[in-house]
Order: structure tokens, then sequence, then C-alpha cells
């Protein structure tokens, strides 16, 4: 359970990282970035387009059975790797959507102050991108905190792994609805909590829209 | 390119020489040419569409220029080798539309750039924060977000927000068009305000009586150049150029002469 739990904070952490990354370079419009810009969305493309099982199998199994020199073999971290690339792909897309909904006369009066193009997605634009996908970002957290129980497909035993044990030993299915209690405790709060996101920013937008 | 020492002489803060800017086949700027003394206030007045804003947009580097210079002190900034953030650090620009960042305080919105450009402590850009907005009326207002602010205050903010940079050159850019008429009023003192303390100003207006009262000299721009430069008197009241004539002639009868 620890462990279940652990493997969907650190992932979120670096899903978070690469998506933005990936999203910030696909935004990237001077012709200089254009390679890295087609890579993001090659990256985008491609890994949207494989089922995340099949990402696992190939990360978990077949990054170790090239047996390449200093490179761990341990299933739980590439297993782990597989689910921030999948993950990184669809969230990258939705931090995109928030980036290009700030408009681009914020951009120009951070610009304006002094502010370099890092600080100024960094103070600015990224802030106010991220409130607003707040809510599809939870969504897709949401999902992940579920697909860790994925990863018992190659092996690492995490919460769900041991049900399966659990319920084989002892021939019910018991251990199966107490994951599924597990499962749903988890993730029920981060449902309320963007919903509650939702609504704050719903009374924010009335409150405001007399304003501008 | 930059080879100019800043102290060779007597120079004018602001010198524009020969800039063009197109977007695409539209010739926005074709061959603007001005100079702006320390302590002047220069009012471009013009016709929507006549290149107003984008001057401005181009000063602060925020548009790059497709020919000509602009010279800050005698260093020409727009090189493309220049710093840019450099160059904005000395400029200061309000937009029409405040540009405030939603998602801060107003104190937040003043420090950020003197905090995060200048490197200035947090206390340290706080209490100058604080004693701006004591300045313009605004201390109140220091920990509300901007939706809270009505349009006037909400553009003196902004105001407060480049002064907090200390610019050598301030860039006002229609900053009451988007305002109601009853709060127009309230900015314009600021700006008169602003002059008493001798900033170099330059600001695109369609305020007439404003830019008469407060404007040493007043450049009409028309189709991208400057068609008639003088002081407010002559060129609002005795132009000489046929199309000024015709531009103040159609502000007369809108009624905002």
């Amino acid at each position: 359970m620890t462990l279940t739990i652990i493997l969907f904070l650190t992932a979120e952490v670096a899903i978070l990282m690469l998506a933005l990354l990936i999203a910030v370079v696909r935004g990237l419009t001077a012709p200089i970035f254009t390679p890295l810009r087609l890579t993001s969305i090659a990256y985008v493309d491609i890994v949207r387009g494989i089922p995340t099982i099949l990402l696992l199998f190939l990360f978990a199994f077949g990054i170790p059975a090239l047996n390449l020199q200093g490179v761990t073999n341990s299933e739980l971290i590439w297993g782990w790797a597989a689910l921030v690339v999948s993950y990184s792909a669809y969230v990258s897309e939705v931090l995109r959507a928030g980036l290009e909904s700030v408009h681009p006369s914020q951009r120009a009066a951070a610009r304006a102050l002094g502010l370099s193009q890092i600080q100024s997605l960094r103070f600015v634009v990224v802030p106010q991108a991220v409130r607003r996908v707040l809510p599809p970002l939870l969504n897709d957290f949401i999902a992940l905190q579920k697909d860790t129980a994925l990863l018992s497909l190659v092996g690492v035993v995490e919460v769900f792994r041991v049900a399966q044990v659990d319920a084989g030993f002892y021939f019910n299915f018991t251990p199966y609805v107490v994951v599924a209690v597990f499962f749903i405790l988890l993730t029920v709060p981060l449902s309320r909590y963007a919903d509650w996101l939702a609504e704050r920013r719903r009374r924010v937008s009335q409150a405001s829209a007399g304003g501008l | 390119m930059t080879t100019e020492t800043p102290d060779a002489g007597p120079q004018p803060t602001l010198r524009l020489n020969d800039v063009h800017k197109s977007y695409g086949d539209n010739a926005v700027l074709r061959g603007v040419s001005l100079d702006i003394d320390e302590h002047e206030v220069v009012a471009l007045i013009g016709a929507s569409g006549c290149g107003k804003s984008t001057l401005l947009r181009c000063i602060d580097l925020l548009e790059p220029i497709d020919a000509g210079a602009i010279r800050l002190d005698g260093v020409d900034i727009s090189w493309p080798g220049y710093d840019a953030n450099a160059a904005r650090r000395k400029i200061g620009i309000v937009f029409q539309a405040f540009n405030l960042f939603p998602h801060q305080s107003v104190l937040k919105n003043i420090t950020l750039g003197p905090c995060k450009v200048l490197r200035m402590p947090k206390a340290d850009a706080e209490a100058e924060g604080m004693t701006l907005l004591e300045r313009f009326g605004l201390a109140d207002k220091a920990k509300d977000y901007p939706d809270r602010l009505s349009g006037g205050q909400q553009q003196r903010v902004a105001i407060v927000r480049a002064l907090a940079m200390k610019p050598e050159l301030m860039l006002f850019d229609e900053i009451t068009s988007a305002l109601d008429p009853e709060l127009v009023g309230e900015v314009l003192d600021v700006i008169r305000g602003l002059k008493d303390t001798g900033l170099t100003m330059m600001l695109a207006t369609h305020e007439m009586g404003f830019a008469r009262e407060i404007a040493n000299r007043v450049a009409f721009l028309d189709v991208g150049e400057v068609a008639e430069l003088g002081p407010p008197e002559q060129v609002l009241s005795e132009p000489k150029q046929a199309r000024t004539q015709r531009f103040l002639r159609r502000v007369t009868e809108a009624g905002r002469l």
C-alpha cells in the first residue's frame, strides 16, 4: 500500500516536470527551435498511440533484455518510467491547452518589465495556465493512481498484486473488494479537490466578469 | 554597430531614426524619425491604425523593427546583438488593457519586476512598492487581486508597476481608451503628477485636450510616418499639413477636442 502511494507521488512529480518541458518546447515558435518542437510533437504522437500496458511491457521486459551495461534491470524502475512516459504525453497536451489560453498580452507585460523569456514563463504564464487546467490535470492524476495497478503485471508487488496473491490463497474475492475500496479512498479526495477548485474558479470568474 | 559613446555631448533620451515595421505586406511604420529630450513629454496622435501602438511596442522592443535604429541615451538598442531585457529595464510601458497579472495581488504585481529583474531584496521592493501605492492613493488595495479593482484603479496600478522599475522613459499606449469616461480623470491626474517630476514620457492618446495640456510637443502620425510635429498649440490649433487638418476636423466633429 505504501509502495502504491510512493509510486504514484513520485511519478506525479516526474510527469509534471516532463510534461511541462514538452508543452513549453511545443510552444516555441522561433525557427531555430523547429527540430525541438517537431521532436516534442513526435513524442506525444508516438507515446499516445501506444497502449500504456504495451509501453509497460516494452520498458520493464524489453529494456532489461537488451543487457545494457550500467543500466538497471529493475522492473519496478522501468515500470515506473513507463507510466511517467505514457502520462507525460497526455498531461503535456493538457498543459499546452493551458499555456495557449493565457493571452499573449500577459507575456508582453512580463517582458516589458524586463523579465527574461524563462522568467516570464515561470512567474506569469505557467502559474495562470496551471490554474486554468487544474481540473483536467487532476483527472489525469486520478487515472494514474489507478494505473499503478498495471505494474503488478510486470512483477511489481504493489497493493493489487498483494490482493491477487491473497485471493488465490484463500479462494475468495474479499481481498479484491478491499483493494477496490483502497483505490476509491485514494481517488475520492482528489476528485473532491478537483470539484472544489472548479467551483472556486467559477466564483472568481463571475466576480471579475464586470472588471474587464 | 554600437560604437557611439553615450557621453559624446548632449544626447536626446530617445532617438528614432527612420524606423520601419511591416506585418507581411502591411507596412505599419514607414520611416519614423523622432527625438525625445530628457524631461520632455511627447504626445502621439493619429487615427486608429496609424501606427501609434506599434511604434511604442517597437521602442520597448516587444516587436522587432525591420529597418532603422532606436537609440536610448545614444546606444542603439534595436541592434539584434543588444540585450533587449537591459533596454526594457530602462523603459516602462503601460498598455491600453492594463495587462495586470490576475493571479497576483496588487503589491506582488508591483514587486515582481524589482525582485526578479533588479534583484532587489523582497522587503525593500515591498517597501518601495507601498510608498508608490500611497503616493497614488492605492495603499489600501495592496493585498487585493486585480479583478477586485475598478478599471481606473487597475490602470493606476499598471502605472505604478512600470514606475517601480524606475524607468528613464515611460511609454503610455492609449491608457484611457478602455476606461469608462468617469474613470479617465483619475488616470490623467497621475500623468500630470508624473510630468511634474520631470519624467520623460511618450504617450499615444485620443484625448486631444489632454495632449494639448500635457505635451511639450505633439506628433501627428499618419500612415506610418510623422506627418506633423511641433508644439501642441501649433499642431492642434494651426496645423500646416492638410492631412492633420482633416484628422482634427474629424475629431472635432466627434466631439473629442
